[in-house]
């Protein structure tokens, strides 16, 4: 196995900006995230206004990394500015998202572990834009490593004067809490993940209103992903022209991208936004030997599966829906001709049944029937009409659901008919042997 | 059974880290400091919570059973979670599962009969580029197959520590959910251990290796004010 090397074309898609430090191995450590330009975005962003901040995230184009892509200035910019104005003074909160799980994403976790601080000073920089005097690193409790990281970054940033009170002599206080998880794929949904960092079970909040003016304990909330906080000191350095000439028009920037699966060499590798599957597999080594690209996730398993027609189509935000998916985490998730995508839908499945928080009707029963439809295909039982009941129950997800748990639950089946129902015909009409027994005990966690 | 001093004292520590008024906050760590005095979530720790936020036993108990890292019976030492979501699946996690089910004789969230290992199936780890994975007390042991799998397993059953691929040394289940209730890890050394994996790296090391940069980067831009163009 000697991957061949990249195309000049793909090699030049590679933008180490947010990755670069890792490559230092005690990075993690405030002496040497110091010497690599570490906390100058935070003296130099001190010294500005902060809606000249906030103006310049909005002018970077800088879109949200944990899937959804809302324009984080803007975001930013939705938190009323003055404290006072509504009469209740509240105080404001900056919440981060690392309860990383979507399947296939492992992007924010090898970057808390490799570069905490680069995390810490994004939070400071943005806590001081919009005026929030306390700031929580919600953290996925699996991720222990990470968490132990951050722990240590924030003890020693408090040590170095910036985090506690009137930071580099600025007036301006900022505490970082890190809160571990406890195991919830559903917390990730940011008003879920609210819900949970304030003590209760991770379940979504109806919205409006929104976390902008009714987020933690009703207060003013920005909730931003790992990745983008940790995009802000680069642009504060580089300025907004710089992060643009990164990336395309509407998804400017540097974005991790993790590719997994049947490629030779599998890992994190940081592009423009809109580098190909062509160039991200020649990047990865090419395929394995003996193995041809089926089908593929382009941000994990909650945006609508690909085929080996895709393999050309930017993925950015607008190329992505484009061709009926969406970017999402990025989470590139490749699968061969030895995969079988009856199988690896079902166990998606399997997965969205057991993270379903259980408030929706829509999600929880319908996940808990797909999954049992699933499995008697796979264990040739299956009729044409489970197709349809498959199809109707992802009918009343998709939309229908109270938050986007259930919506991505309907990605893997509605996309994996779509483009192989032979694959399920093949089981339903039995020309493909049962892969499981109908007493089978499940495979996944319950 | 009451709880020690140390444990009373940290409860407070944790209430202490969010803002007044807003206690129960502190609900998600308080458990795993229960977890991690009891090895497991008992009644009396819900208990304890309860009253240490001055909430009801059923709100805690409500909560205590939402997330899967909180463990209603006793568990072993050593938490073997094997990741079975859909990559690690089919890249030879459920054949992972099966042998060490096998080979420990238990199924899915069951405890080994001497009470030493506690085996799980684990959704997504985030580690996919590592696939397939299993953990250990949620430190990652990297693209392990049947055999790899079995020798961590009879290393713990040997009273050995064997090292995970990244992350620090292995610490026990009651350790690890002290440093989840937000304590930090204090051996000597933990935070620094574990070097990033090669597929971490490997995106940066092609960057190296053919010289490729972001050009254009200046760190002396200046940040337009918006006021005095405003003016």
């Amino acid at each position: 196995m000697s991957p061949a090397t990249p195309s000049p074309e793909a090699l030049a898609q590679l933008t180490p900006v947010l990755t670069k430090r890792w490559l230092s191995p005690d990075a993690w450590d405030i002496a040497v995230y110091q010497r690599l330009d570490g906390y100058a975005g935070l003296r130099k962003a001190l010294a500005a206004h902060p809606d000249d901040l906030i103006a310049l995230v909005k002018d970077s184009g800088l879109r949200g990394r944990g899937g959804a892509g809302f324009p984080t200035g803007m975001k930013w910019a939705f938190i009323p500015q003055d404290r006072s104005a509504d009469g209740l003074a509240r105080p404001h909160y900056l919440v981060v998202n690392a309860d990383e799980g979507e399947p296939g994403t492992c992007k924010d976790l090898p970057l808390m572990m490799a570069d905490p601080h680069s995390l810490i000073e994004g939070i400071i920089i943005a806590s001081y834009a919009i005026r929030a005097d306390r700031a929580f690193i919600y953290v996925r409790g699996e991720a222990v490593h990470a968490a132990r990281r951050l722990r240590h970054a924030v003890g020693q940033a408090r040590a170095a004067g910036y985090l506690g009170r009137d930071i580099l002599g600025s007036g301006f206080d900022l505490d970082i809490v890190v809160h571990s998880g406890a195991g919830a794929y559903i917390c990730g949904e940011e008003t879920a993940l609210l819900d949970s960092l304030e003590g209760y079970r991770g379940q979504p909040r109806l919205r409006p209103p929104f976390p902008a003016t009714h987020g933690l304990y009703a207060s003013p909330t920005v909730v931003n992903n790992v990745e983008t906080i940790a995009s802000v000191p680069y642009i504060v350095l580089g300025g907004a022209a710089w992060f643009k000439s990164m990336g395309t028009e509407k998804s400017p920037g540097p974005k991790i991208y993790s590719i997994s699966g049947r490629v030779n060499a599998p890992g994190q590798y940081e592009c423009a936004l809109g580098v190909t599957l062509r160039q991200l597999i020649e990047l990865a080594g090419g395929m394995r030997e003996g193995h041809r690209l089926k089908f593929w996730t382009p941000g994990g398993s909650s945006t609508p599966m690909l085929t080996d027609e895709h393999l050309d189509v930017p993925l950015d935000f607008e190329g992505m829906a484009s061709v009926g998916t969406m970017l999402g985490t990025t989470a590139v998730q490749v699968f061969s001709d030895a995969d079988d995508v009856v199988y690896a839908t079902y166990r998606w499945i399997e997965f969205y049944h057991h993270e379903s928080c259980g408030k929706c009707t829509p999600c929880r029963e319908g996940n808990y029937w797909m999954k049992q439809v699933l499995h008697r295909i796979l264990a040739g039982k299956g009729t044409h009409e489970d197709l349809d009941t498959l199809l109707d129950t992802c009918d009343n997800l998709l939309g229908r659901s109270f938050c986007a748990l259930g919506d991505g639950a309907a990605s893997p089946v509605q996309s994996s008919i779509k483009y192989f129902t032979q694959d399920y015909l093949d089981y339903i009409e039995g020309r493909r042997a049962p892969t499981m027994s109908p007493a089978d005990v499940m495979v996944g966690a319950h | 059974m009451p709880y020690d001093d140390e444990t009373q004292l940290r409860a407070k520590e944790i209430i202490a880290r969010y803002p007044a008024g807003r206690e129960r906050s502190a609900l998600l760590p308080l458990l795993h400091l229960v977890q991690a005095a009891d090895g497991y979530v008992t009644a009396e720790g819900m208990t304890f919570c309860a009253e240490q936020l001055g909430i009801t036993r059923a709100q805690v108990a409500a909560v205590a059973t939402f997330y899967t890292m909180y463990k209603r019976r006793p568990a072993g030492d050593w938490l073997v979670s094997v990741c079975t979501n859909t990559m690690c699946g089919v890249l030879g996690g459920d054949a992972v599962f099966q042998a060490l089910s096998a080979e420990l004789g238990v199924g899915h969230d069951q405890t080994t009969a001497d009470g030493t290992i506690t085996l799980e199936h684990a959704e997504c780890l985030a580690a996919c580029d590592y696939a397939p994975v299993m953990t250990v007390n949620y430190e990652f042991f990297d693209e392990v197959d049947r055999q790899a799998a079995l020798d961590v397993v009879a290393k713990l059953r040997d009273g050995q520590r064997p090292v995970p691929s990244r992350g620090a040394r292995l610490c026990t289940l009651r350790e690890m959910s002290r440093q989840l209730a937000g304590f930090a890890d204090d051996r000597d050394g933990a935070v620094g251990e574990g070097p990033a994996g090669e597929a971490t790296l490997r995106g940066n090391r092609l960057a190296e290796q053919h010289g490729v940069t972001v050009p254009g980067f200046d760190p002396n831009t200046p940040i337009p004010s918006t006021r005095e163009a405003n003016k």
